[in-house]
C-alpha cells in the first residue's frame, strides 16, 4: 500500500541534525526529530495549521456545482422539516417475570476476570439490561486493584465484533455443532481403542484450574495422548531462567513499593507481564513527592528497545540484547556469588554505569529489585535471581511461589515435539484449543503444511483465522464474557470467570469442547466449573460459590511463598541456545541484532481485528494501524534513512517512511523503517502481530508479518540481521506530529535534589489575570482534575477506557492520516535532551475545561457553554458543525465528526454503546466531558440521600482505569478533597495559562530521582 | 400631467405593507401554533396498545398506587413497566377469563413479553431521571396529567425543552410535598408560598446547564 507522495514533503536531514546538536547543551524538550532539527522548511509546515483543507476535496467539484448542490440540500432539508416532529413509535418490552432485586435502568456489576499474557486481571463488568457495556477493574483482585490495562478495556469490543466466527465449519463449508460432535465422537472412539496414540491437544499456556483438571483427566483416559502448550509471546524465558537459577520452575513475586532501587534488565514490567497493573501501582506509590519533601525510589532501565518502563526510568541505558546479557553477567559477577568471576567487560560506555548501579544496589541491600524482562534470555533471569539473593532481597522485595501455569513447559520445545510427531505420521486427531499457531509459529516450523498431514484437526477459536483455514474443522469459541471458566492471578489467587451474556454467535468454551472428548458433549460449562470447585471446597459449597462469584476472588487460593536457593550461573556462552548472539549466520560488520517483541497495542496478533487497539497510538512511536522496524537515529543515519512528513492529506498525520528490506536467517521481508529515539544502536526492533491474512474486516492486511522472520532457536533476539534501504516509501498514520505545541513551556520536570531546593520550580509565572467580565461564581460543586506526570507511565489504558465509556468511534488509517482521530483523551509524549537516549515524558491531555474557555465565546449557536459547576459543555443536538470552537481551542482537544464514523447499523455494535452517552452523528463536534454522565448519576444519588457528593465517589473512566493513580478528579470547592490538595501543591501547574484560560485540568510536574554519581552519558 | 398611480394605490400600498407585516406575524404565529399542536406533539392522542389498559379504572376505581406497577420510579431513571407477572397477580383471580386479557395470559403462558407502545418518548440525546424528580417533590400528575382520568393513555404535555425549563427555571410553581407525589387529586391552596418553602426545604436547585440533561 505505497502511497504516491504528492504535494509538500519535508525530509529530515539526520547528519545535519547531529551537527547542530553537537553545539547545543541538549536540555530542550522536543516531540519529533524534525522539531529538534529546527529546520526552516519544517517551521513553515507547522505554520500551515490545517493543510488538509487544500486537498480534502479530491473530487474536484467546482463552485457552481457546489452552490447548486447546497441549494438543493437546503430545499430538501426544508421539506424534511414539514414532517411530524414526533419520533417514530418505540416499544417497551418488560419482563414476563422480573427478577427479584433488579431495578430497570440501573446497571449491574458482575465480577469476572480477563486472562492475558500469563495471568488474570480481575474485573467488574457493568451490564445494562443484560448487555455488558464497560469494563472496570476489581479493587479486591490482587492483579487489578481496581485498574485495568488497554487490552482488558478493549476486550469488550472483541465480544461484539461482527467478524467473530459465527458458524461451525468443516473444510470451509458451513456445518453444525451436532455434525461436529458426531464426527468427533467417532474419532475419539477410535482413539479409545489404542489409548489415544494419535490424540494430541495443543493449547496456550493453561492457568485455568478447571481446564488443567479436564486435560489431566483426558490424559488419564488416553494414556498415550499428549498435551502441548505454545504461545508466541509466552514466558518461556522466565521459566527457563528460573530453572537455570533454582533447578525448578518458580514464579518470582515482586513488591515494588518496598524497593528503593530497581534495576530493569530489558524488562517492561510496567506494561508487560501478569502483575504489571499492581506493579505500576506499587511503583507509582514510591514516585510521589509533595510539599518539597519525600523520598523516591530509583529506577535504572537497561533496555534494547524503548519501552514505557524505560520512559519513566531515572536512568536509561540503551544496549543491544547481547550487551544486556554481558551487563547482567558483569553485575552478577560484581554482586553475586557467581561461578564465573572473570567476565568479559561489558560494552564500552557502560562501565561507569555498572559501577554506579552496583554501588547503588550495594547501598540498598534488602531494599532493591533486579528484574529481567519476559523476553530477556534465561541467563539474564538467572543472573537477576542470583543478584537478588546475594543482596538479601528475597523475602522482602521478592518472594518465590509455585507458578500459575498448571503444567509449565517450554512452549517452543512443546511445539517442536508436536511437529516431530506430526512429521512421523503419529498424529491422527489434533485439537487446537485457542491460539493461532499457523500464524504465530516460528517461520522454520511450517505449521500450515504440517496440518494437512493430520486426518482430523479441530480449531476452537474466536475467529475463523489462518489456523482455522488449515484445519479440517473450525468451531467458534465463546468469548470470556460469554462463558464459565476460572483463572488465576499472578500470585495464584483464583477467580471464577462468569459470563455476562449468552454466547452471541453460538460459541462454546474450551471446557465444553474438552468435555466432549471425555464423552460428555453438551455438558454446560457452568456445571464443569462448578463441579471442579465443589471437589476443591470444604464446608458449605453453596455459600462458598456465591461468595467467590460475588467477590471475584476465591479466598485462600494465593500461593504460599517457597524457599528456594539460587545456584550460581555460568556464563551465557556456555549455555547453548541461551545466548542471544549465537545465530549461525556469519556476523558481518554491517549486520544488526534483531529484536522481536509483541506489539504494544495488538499484542501477538490476537487483537488485530480490534479497531480500538488498532487505532490506539503506540505508547512511544505514536504509530497507528501499522508496525514498523524501529532503529536508532545513528543506525538510521548509517542506513541512509530519511523519513518524510507528508502534508498531502492531513494535519501532519501522514509520515512517509522508507521501505527497507530485512534479511535474516535466510528470509526476507520488506517493511517501513521508523526512527525511535533511545533505541540501542546496531539493533532493530520488529513488532509481531501485524500482517494478518484472515483477521477480519479491521485487521486483515494491516502492517507486516514479522513472524516470517522469527525462528524457533531465537524467539526474542538474535544477531545477523541485514537491513537494506529500498527506494519505495510507505505512508504511516502517526499522531506524533499532531497538535504540535511549538516549544511552549508545557512539560516541567526536575531532579529530586533540585525539587528539594526549589519545591515550586514548576509554579506558573505570574500572568495578568484581569478581565473585563465578571467571573463565574461556583456556589455548589466545581469539578476539576489533576494529573500527576510523575506517576503516569503512558500505558494507554485511560485512552481506551475513555473510548469505551463515551462511545468514541474508530475512523480508520486514512482518516488518521488526515488528523481526524476521535480520541477525547490523548497522551502527548515529549522528549528531552540527546536523541540517542532522551528523557521521555508522558502527558495525558483531556479537555482542560477552561474557566474562560476560548471555544465557548466563538460558538454561533450556543452549542458549547459553561455549566454552573465549571464544566465546559458540548451539546450535540445544537451543534451545526462550524468548527470555530476547535479552531479557537489552544489545546486542540476538540474532535469533529467529518464523516459518519459512529456505527448505527451493525446490530452487535449497537449493543456495545453506553446507553448514558449520546452516539454522535456526522457534522457534530465532540470532546471530553469529564464523564458528565457519571457526575450526574452521582449527584442524583447524593441528592436523594440529602448529602453532598463524597470525594472519590465520582471516578472518571480514565481515572478508574489508571493503574498508577495518576489522574485525580473531584470537587475543588471542597478544600479537603484529594484534587484540591493536589492543586494546592507546589508542583501543580496549568498549560498555556498565559492565555488566561484558567484550565480546570492541571498537571503535577515530573520529579525524577537520578543518581548523582551517574552523569548522563 | 396625470397621476401615474390611481388614488386607490395608496390604500393598496398600505394594505400590502401592513398586511405583509401582518402576514409574516401570522405565519410565525401559525408555525408556532402548529409546532405546539397535538398534530406534532401527540398531546392527548391515545396510542394503540396490545391490551386496552385503562389507568382510569385501575387508579380511580381500584385505588391502586402508581408504584404497584411502576416499581422503580423512586430508585431509577426509568419508572418501570410492569412485568406480565404483576398483571397476573390479580388477573389470575379476577377477570381470569376475559377475552380482553388474552394477550396477558398468552404472554404468561408462553414467556414472551408484551410489547407496549411507548407514550412518553424523549429523543435519544435527552437523559431524564424519574427518581430524582419524585424525590424532590414533583408529582406524577404534574407531568403525566390526571392519569386517573385517562381510559386510554396519552401524553398530557409536549415534553418540549421549553416545557421542561418552565419548571427547571421556577420549580416553586410546581413542586409539592413528597408525601403527595403519588396523589392524583392534590392541589395546593397557595402554590407559590408552599413551593418556595419546599424549594428551600428540599434543597431544590434550578439546574439549567445543558449537560444536566444532554450528555
Amino acid at each position: 500500500m505505497s502511497d504516491d507522495p504528492k504535494g509538500e514533503i519535508h525530509s529530515l536531514d539526520l547528519a545535519g541534525l547531529r551537527k547542530r546538536l553537537e553545539g547545543l547543551a541538549g536540555e530542550r524538550y522536543w516531540r519529533g526529530l524534525e522539531e529538534l532539527a529546527g529546520n526552516d522548511a519544517f517551521e513553515e509546515l507547522l505554520r500551515k495549521e490545517f493543510p488538509q483543507q487544500t486537498s480534502a476535496w479530491a473530487n474536484g467539484l467546482d463552485r457552481r456545482d457546489f452552490l447548486k448542490l447546497m441549494g438543493a440540500s437546503l430545499a430538501l432539508a426544508g421539506l424534511g422539516g414539514c414532517g411530524r416532529a414526533a419520533p417514530p413509535d418505540e416499544k417497551i418490552v418488560p419482563y414476563v417475570k422480573q427478577p427479584e432485586g433488579w431495578v430497570p435502568g440501573k446497571p449491574l456489576f458482575y465480577a469476572t476476570a480477563f486472562t492475558h499474557n500469563g495471568a488474570a486481571t480481575g474485573l467488574l463488568v457493568r451490564s445494562h439490561e443484560g448487555r455488558p457495556v464497560k469494563i472496570e477493574g476489581n479493587p479486591a483482585h490482587p492483579d487489578s486493584l481496581g485498574a485495568t490495562d488497554a487490552f482488558a478495556q478493549a476486550s469488550i469490543l472483541t465480544l461484539y465484533d461482527p467478524d467473530r466466527s459465527q458458524v461451525v465449519s468443516s473444510g470451509g463449508a458451513i456445518s453444525t455443532w451436532n455434525a461436529f460432535f458426531t464426527a468427533l465422537d467417532g474419532e475419539i472412539e477410535g482413539q479409545r481403542l489404542n489409548g489415544g496414540t494419535g490424540l494430541r491437544i495443543l493449547t496456550e499456556h493453561v492457568i485455568s484450574p478447571t481446564l488443567a483438571d479436564q486435560l489431566r483427566s483426558i490424559l488419564a483416559r488416553f494414556p498415550r495422548a499428549k498435551w502441548h502448550q505454545y504461545e508466541p509471546a509466552g514466558r518461556d524465558s522466565v521459566r527457563a531462567g528460573a530453572r537455570l537459577a533454582f533447578g525448578e520452575y518458580v514464579a518470582p513475586q515482586y513488591r515494588f513499593d518496598a524497593a528503593d532501587v530497581i534495576v530493569a534488565l530489558d524488562a517492561d514490567f510496567l506494561s508487560c507481564g501478569g502483575a504489571s497493573l499492581r506493579w505500576a501501582r506499587e511503583f507509582a506509590a514510591r514516585r510521589r513527592v509533595r510539599g518539597g519533601k519525600g523520598e523516591m525510589s530509583r529506577l535504572y532501565a537497561i533496555e534494547s528497545t524503548p519501552t514505557t518502563t524505560g520512559s519513566v526510568a531515572d536512568h536509561r541505558l540503551p544496549l543491544r540484547p547481547s550487551e544486556i546479557s554481558l551487563f547482567a553477567g558483569a553485575l552478577a559477577g560484581r554482586l553475586g556469588p557467581s561461578a564465573n568471576e572473570a567476565r568479559k567487560s561489558p560494552a564500552t560506555g557502560s562501565a561507569q554505569w555498572l559501577e554506579a548501579v552496583a554501588r547503588d544496589l550495594q547501598n540498598h541491600r534488602g531494599r532493591s529489585i533486579v528484574i529481567a524482562g519476559d523476553a530477556a534470555p534465561p541467563f539474564v533471569h538467572a543472573s537477576a535471581h542470583a543478584i537478588n539473593q546475594a543482596l538479601g532481597n528475597v523475602g522482602i522485595t521478592i518472594s518465590y511461589t509455585q507458578p500459575v501455569e498448571a503444567e509449565p513447559v517450554d512452549g517452543i520445545e512443546s511445539l517442536r515435539e508436536l511437529v516431530k510427531d506430526i512429521e512421523a505420521g503419529q498424529v491422527s486427531v489434533l485439537m487446537i484449543i485457542g491460539g493461532n499457531p499457523v500464524f504465530t509459529a516460528p517461520a522454520d516450523i511450517r505449521f500450515d503444511r504440517l496440518l494437512s498431514r493430520v486426518a482430523f484437526s479441530v480449531h476452537l477459536s474466536l475467529y475463523d483465522d489462518e489456523t482455522s483455514a488449515s484445519c479440517r474443522w473450525h468451531v467458534p469459541e465463546a468469548h470470556y464474557l460469554e462463558a464459565w471458566s476460572d483463572t488465576r492471578a499472578s500470585n495464584g489467587t483464583a477467580t471464577i470467570v462468569q459470563p455476562l451474556i449468552a454466547p452471541l454467535y453460538g460459541g462454546k468454551s474450551a471446557h465444553e469442547l474438552l468435555s466432549a472428548v471425555r464423552g460428555q458433549p453438551g455438558r454446560p460449562g457452568y456445571e464443569i466449573v462448578r463441579d471442579y470447585w465443589q471437589r476443591q471446597s470444604r464446608g458449605d459449597f453453596e455459600s462458598f460459590w456465591r461468595k467467590s462469584l460475588h467477590d471475584g476472588v476465591i479466598e485462600g487460593t494465593a500461593f504460599a511463598a517457597k524457599a528456594v536457593k539460587a545456584k550460581p550461573v555460568s556464563s551465557p556462552e556456555s549455555q547453548a541456545g541461551n545466548s542471544p548472539a549465537t545465530n549461525k549466520n556469519a556476523e558481518t560488520r554491517e549486520s544488526l541484532e534483531i529484536i522481536f517483541r509483541p506489539d504494544p497495542t495488538i499484542f501477538d496478533g490476537r487483537f488485530a481485528n480490534n479497531g480500538w487497539l488498532q487505532e490506539l497510538p503506540k505508547p512511544l512511536t505514536k504509530i497507528t494501524w501499522d508496525n514498523a522496524v524501529l532503529v536508532s537515529p545513528a543506525t538510521a543515519e548509517r542506513l541512509g534513512l530519511t523519513p518524510k512528513i507528508g502534508t498531502t492529506g492531513g494535519e501532519r498525520g501522514r509520515v512517509f517512511a522508507d521501505m527497507v528490506e530485512l534479511t535474516y536467517a535466510g528470509r526476507k521481508i520488506r517493511a517501513p523503517a521508523w526512527i525511535a529515539p533511545g533505541h540501542a544502536d546496531g539493533a532493530a526492533t520488529v513488532y509481531l502481530g501485524y500482517g494478518r491474512a484472515r483477521a477480519g474486516r479491521v485487521g486483515t492486511g494491516t502492517g507486516f508479518n514479522m513472524y516470517t522472520l522469527r525462528t524457533a532457536d531465537a524467539p526474542w533476539q538474535s544477531a545477523g540481521l541485514v537491513i537494506q534501504k529500498t527506494e519505495a516509501q510507505y505512508a504511516i498514520a502517526c499522531t506524533q506530529y499532531h497538535h504540535n505545541m511549538e516549544g511552549r513551556d508545557l512539560v516541567r520536570s526536575a531532579a529530586l535534589e533540585e525539587y528539594r531546593k526549589h519545591p515550586d520550580f514548576a509554579r506558573d509565572k505570574d500572568h495578568p489575570a484581569e478581565t473585563l467580565y465578571p467571573g463565574f461564581q461556583y456556589a455548589g460543586y466545581a469539578w476539576g482534575m489533576a494529573i500527576d506526570t510523575s506517576a503516569c507511565i503512558g500505558c494507554n489504558a485511560c485512552v481506551i477506557a475513555c473510548q469505551a465509556e463515551n462511545n468514541i468511534p474508530v475512523v480508520g488509517k486514512t482518516e488518521v492520516t488526515r488528523g481526524r482521530e476521535m480520541h477525547w483523551l490523548r497522551i502527548d509524549r515529549y522528549y528531552k535532551g540527546d536523541p540517542n537516549n532522551p528523557e521521555t515524558f508522558h502527558q495525558p491531555l483531556p479537555c482542560m475545561h477552561c474557566e474562560q474557555a476560548p471555544c465557548e465565546i466563538v460558538c454561533p449557536v450556543g452549542a458549547t457553554t459553561h455549566s454552573d459547576e465549571g464544566l465546559n459543555e458540548m451539546t450535540y443536538n445544537r451543534c451545526v458543525g462550524t468548527r470555530y470552537c476547535s479552531n479557537n481551542c489552544p489545546y486542540k482537544v476538540r474532535r469533529f465528526n467529518f464523516l459518519q464514523y459512529s456505527d448505527f447499523e451493525t446490530p452487535s455494535l449497537k449493543l456495545l454503546h453506553n446507553p448514558n452517552v449520546t452516539v454522535r452523528s456526522r457534522g457534530v463536534m465532540e470532546k471530553c466531558t469529564y464523564c458528565v454522565q457519571r457526575i450526574n448519576a452521582a449527584r442524583i444519588d447524593a441528592e436523594k440521600d440529602d448529602r453532598r457528593v463524597r470525594d472519590g465517589e465520582i471516578r472518571t473512566a480514565c481515572q478508574a482505569a489508571c493503574p498508577a493513580e495518576a489522574i485525580v478528579f473531584g470537587d475543588i470547592n471542597d478544600r479537603s478533597s484529594n484534587v484540591a490538595k493536589l492543586k494546592a501543591d507546589s508542583l501543580n501547574y496549568g498549560l498555556l495559562t498565559e492565555l488566561n484560560t484558567r484550565p480546570r485540568t492541571t498537571y503535577l510536574a515530573t520529579v525524577r530521582n537520578p543518581n548523582p554519581d551517574l552523569k548522563k552519558t | 400631467m396625470a397621476q401615474i398611480f390611481h388614488r386607490s394605490t395608496n390604500t393598496l400600498s398600505r394594505v400590502s405593507i401592513f398586511g405583509g407585516l401582518g402576514l409574516v406575524v401570522a405565519l410565525v404565529a401559525a408555525a408556532a401554533a402548529i409546532n405546539r399542536a397535538p398534530y406534532l406533539t401527540d398531546v392527548r392522542v391515545a396510542r394503540a396498545q396490545p391490551v386496552q389498559f385503562s389507568h382510569k379504572h385501575h387508579v380511580s376505581d381500584d385505588g391502586i398506587d402508581c408504584r404497584y406497577c411502576h416499581t422503580s420510579v423512586e430508585r431509577s431513571a426509568f419508572a418501570g413497566i410492569p412485568s406480565t407477572k404483576i398483571c397476573m397477580n390479580c388477573h389470575s383471580q379476577i377477570w381470569a377469563d376475559s377475552p380482553m386479557l388474552e394477550p396477558i395470559r398468552e404472554s404468561f403462558r408462553t414467556g414472551r413479553s408484551i410489547e407496549w407502545t411507548r407514550v412518553h418518548n424523549l429523543p435519544g440525546f435527552v437523559y431524564f431521571d424519574h427518581s430524582i424528580h419524585v424525590n424532590k417533590g414533583v408529582g406524577c400528575a404534574t407531568c403525566h396529567g390526571r392519569v386517573d382520568q385517562m381510559p386510554l393513555m396519552s401524553r398530557e404535555n409536549t415534553l418540549y425543552m421549553e416545557w421542561c425549563l418552565e419548571c427547571h427555571r421556577a420549580p416553586e410553581r410546581f413542586v409539592r410535598p413528597r408525601e403527595e407525589v403519588f396523589n392524583m387529586n392534590w392541589r395546593a391552596e397557595d402554590q407559590l408560598a408552599l413551593g418556595r418553602k419546599l424549594v428551600s426545604a428540599y434543597k431544590i436547585q434550578k439546574l439549567t446547564s445543558c449537560s444536566v440533561c444532554h450528555h
